[in-house]
């Protein structure tokens, strides 16, 4: 197929429905609109439904209906509506119900800004809801990689039985690039759901259900989903290594645009005789933590990027242990680092700068 | 010999947590006699609430959802429009759908959403222990009201029926009681109703049940069911408050 040029949110719209998601549930909120706005457009084209509900609270429950009888649903927002669904995620990682949730970031805390941020990474690693559970993270650097992985994350969804968050940033969800889409998924090739609510015949009960008032019931099905969360963080670790090979003056550690943005400074970097390298994590959970222990080794220093205060860094600290020093470098609310920014920042920790 | 009554296939034969004299019991038996007499169990989904019907799926024996407090509309939302050809009604208590459920009710019935809702008023938080309700009546003590619901700090009770039916959509919207003879064979006939209404694809469905919480009432069942006559029914008036037939369509014109 020939490239398009798309907007990233459209393309993440197009991309769900390629995967063989006919059902979306959301509720306007900047910067994410576009996806919605695409959908409502396209989905009678392609016989699928578009729902706008009357909050996050109300979509991430029809997610859960949705999800709950058997059918590939979709919801896109961005971050105080991710904060809005944060229950519903948890009843849907509870019930093991296969949905794919898309952050398109904002800066925050409280109504923050509407600019490109990555200050949700905590909340989708670690807090995105009560109770013992993971969601998978993928964090996509191109308009191309989303679309890629919005693909697969239904099929990762439905394999898994997981909810999976896309958390890409407002540059994301804005920019045009060219984007090639993956073939149109039938739907009868879709994966058979037996376990779905979808009216009993000849089988016995299904119920989409998280209460186990019984003490060992709950702790057997939360370590049933920790069993999974295992099986996950073995088989779907990803990330890139960008002029990594041999001994390294810097490794710089960032994820989404913001790696982008250092690649281009590292390439100035290099070009002035030093030896930079990036190490992208792609998912965010399960974390890259030995690969990135591995490639930090032959690195002087290790400087981490981020556009929030400082949160990745947790999971860069845990996979280098307490004796190694992690410089970070971070702006927030908006405010994307431009490469002299970078520059600046890897020249601080190197003592080695680069004239541009 | 000839069985002429019994168990309905859509119930399980399982004994409920239910109190005695609560009448959250004599409502399932009308939803599952209604939905066998429509033959619609084998494509019928339960959405239960969080209350003391939390566990309606271990009654209801068709499949089922839990939905989260209040989001039972949602859920059915969600079920109904990714698979059209299911029955999905929800199942939810006044502080469920009446307090914490409001929006999801409201815009589930101003969609016109394709499912059915049993709304069980009891006036009270039976589940949580007896706490004030938006259904409280003025006067009704409860452990949150313990000097009587006091309408100039609390409200008044919201009259869920009354309040959906001045939304402009087509709709099926009434109100009944289950605490006698003759209010149950009614109670039955609304309920049948809605569920064919449904089943036709006509509109969205709701019918208010007032029922009888006696053990948070502190009540015996005969009492609760004075109570329930003598307070609840001159507040929330039994009747059909909106008929599909009302319903006059309205577009402006494309621009
Ligand atoms: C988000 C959330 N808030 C509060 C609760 C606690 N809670 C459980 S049941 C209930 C009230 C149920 O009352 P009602 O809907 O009137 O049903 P009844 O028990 O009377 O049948 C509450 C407040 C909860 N489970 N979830
Ligand atoms: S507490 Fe009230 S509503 Fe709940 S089962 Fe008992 S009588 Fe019924």
């Amino acid at each position: 197929m020939a490239k398009v040029l798309m907007k990233g949110n459209e393309a993440i719209g197009e991309a769900a429905i390629r995967a063989g998601c006919r059902n979306f549930f959301g509720y306007p909120i900047t910067p994410q609109s576009e996806v919605p706005e695409y959908l409502s457009r396209r989905f009678p084209e392609v016989g699928g439904t578009y729902v706008q509900a009357e909050s996050e609270v109300a979509a991430i429950n029809m997610l859960y209906g949705g999800a709950g009888v058997g059918k590939r649903v979709l919801t896109t927002s961005s971050s105080p509506g991710i904060s809005l669904m944060s229950e519903g995620i948890s009843y849907i990682a509870a019930c093991e119900l296969p949905v794919v949730l898309v952050n398109i970031v904002r800066g925050g805390p409280g109504l923050g800004g509407i600019l490109p941020a990555q200050s949700d990474y905590h909340q989708a690693t670690r807090g995105i809801g009560h109770g013992d559970f993971r969601l998978l993270v993928l964090a996509p650097a191109s308009v191309q990689e989303a679309v890629n992985l919005i693909y697969e994350a239904f099929d990762l969804a439905d394999r898994y039985r997981n909810p999976v968050l896309i958390l890409g940033d407002g540059m994301i969800g804005q920019m045009m690039e060219p984007v090639e889409f993956p073939p149109m998924r039938p739907l009868d090739s879709l994966p058979e759901k037996p376990w779905a609510a979808t009216g009993m015949k000849d089988r016995p009960q299904n119920v989409i259900n998280s209460l186990y008032l019984n003490e060992h019931e709950l702790n057997a099905h939360n370590f049933k989903l920790k069993a999974k969360y295992d099986q996950v963080a073995r088989e779907q670790v990803r990330f890139e290594t960008w002029r990594c090979d041999g001994d390294l003056d810097v490794l710089v550690v960032a994820f989404g645009t913001m790696a982008r943005i250092v690649k281009t400074a590292l390439a100035d970097f290099n070009a002035a005789g030093g030896r930079g390298g990036v190490f992208r994590p792609i998912t965010l959970w399960p974390y890259p933590h030995e690969q990135l222990r591995e490639t930090a080794r032959r690195a002087k220093k290790v400087l981490v990027i981020e556009m929030n205060t400082g949160q990745m860094i947790d999971d860069v600290r845990m996979a280098l242990g307490p004796d190694r020093e992690v410089g970070f470098f971070g702006r927030t609310g908006g405010v994307v680092p431009t490469p002299d920014d970078v520059l600046a920042a890897i020249g601080e920790v190197t003592g080695k700068g680069a004239a541009r | 010999m000839k069985a002429i009554f019994g168990y309905p296939k859509s119930l399980q034969s399982r004994t409920t947590h239910y109190c005695p004299g609560c009448t959250h019991g004599v409502i399932h038996r009308l939803v599952a006699e209604s939905i066998d007499e429509l033959g619609l169990r084998e494509r019928t989904v339960a959405v239960a609430p969080v209350g003391c019907s939390v566990l309606a799926y271990n009654y209801f024996n068709c499949d089922s959802f839990e939905a989260s407090h209040g989001r039972a509309p949602a859920v059915a939302t969600g079920a109904k429009r990714c698979r059209p050809d299911l029955i999905v009604f929800t199942y939810q208590g006044d502080g469920d759908l009446a307090s914490i459920g409001m929006a999801e009710i409201v815009h589930a019935a101003n969609r016109g959403e394709k499912i059915t809702v049993i709304f069980v008023n009891n006036a009270i938080y039976g589940m949580t222990g007896g706490q004030m309700a938006p259904t409280t009546l003025p006067g009704q003590v409860t452990s949150t009201s313990p000097f009587g619901r006091d309408t100039e700090l609390a409200g008044w009770p919201i009259r869920v029926a009354e309040l959906l039916a001045t939304l402009r959509g087509k709709a099926y919207i009434a109100r009944v009681a289950a605490h006698t003879p003759l209010l149950t064979i009614k109670a039955k006939a609304a309920i049948r109703r809605a569920f064919d209404l449904q089943r036709r694809d006509e509109c969205f469905t709701f019918v208010e049940v007032l029922s009888t919480c006696p053990t948070n009432w502190g009540m015996t069942p005969n009492e609760a069911t004075e109570w329930l006559e003598r307070n609840m029914m001159p507040y929330y008036r039994l009747g059909v408050l909106k008929e599909p037939g009302d319903f006059v369509p309205y577009s402006v014109e494309r621009g």
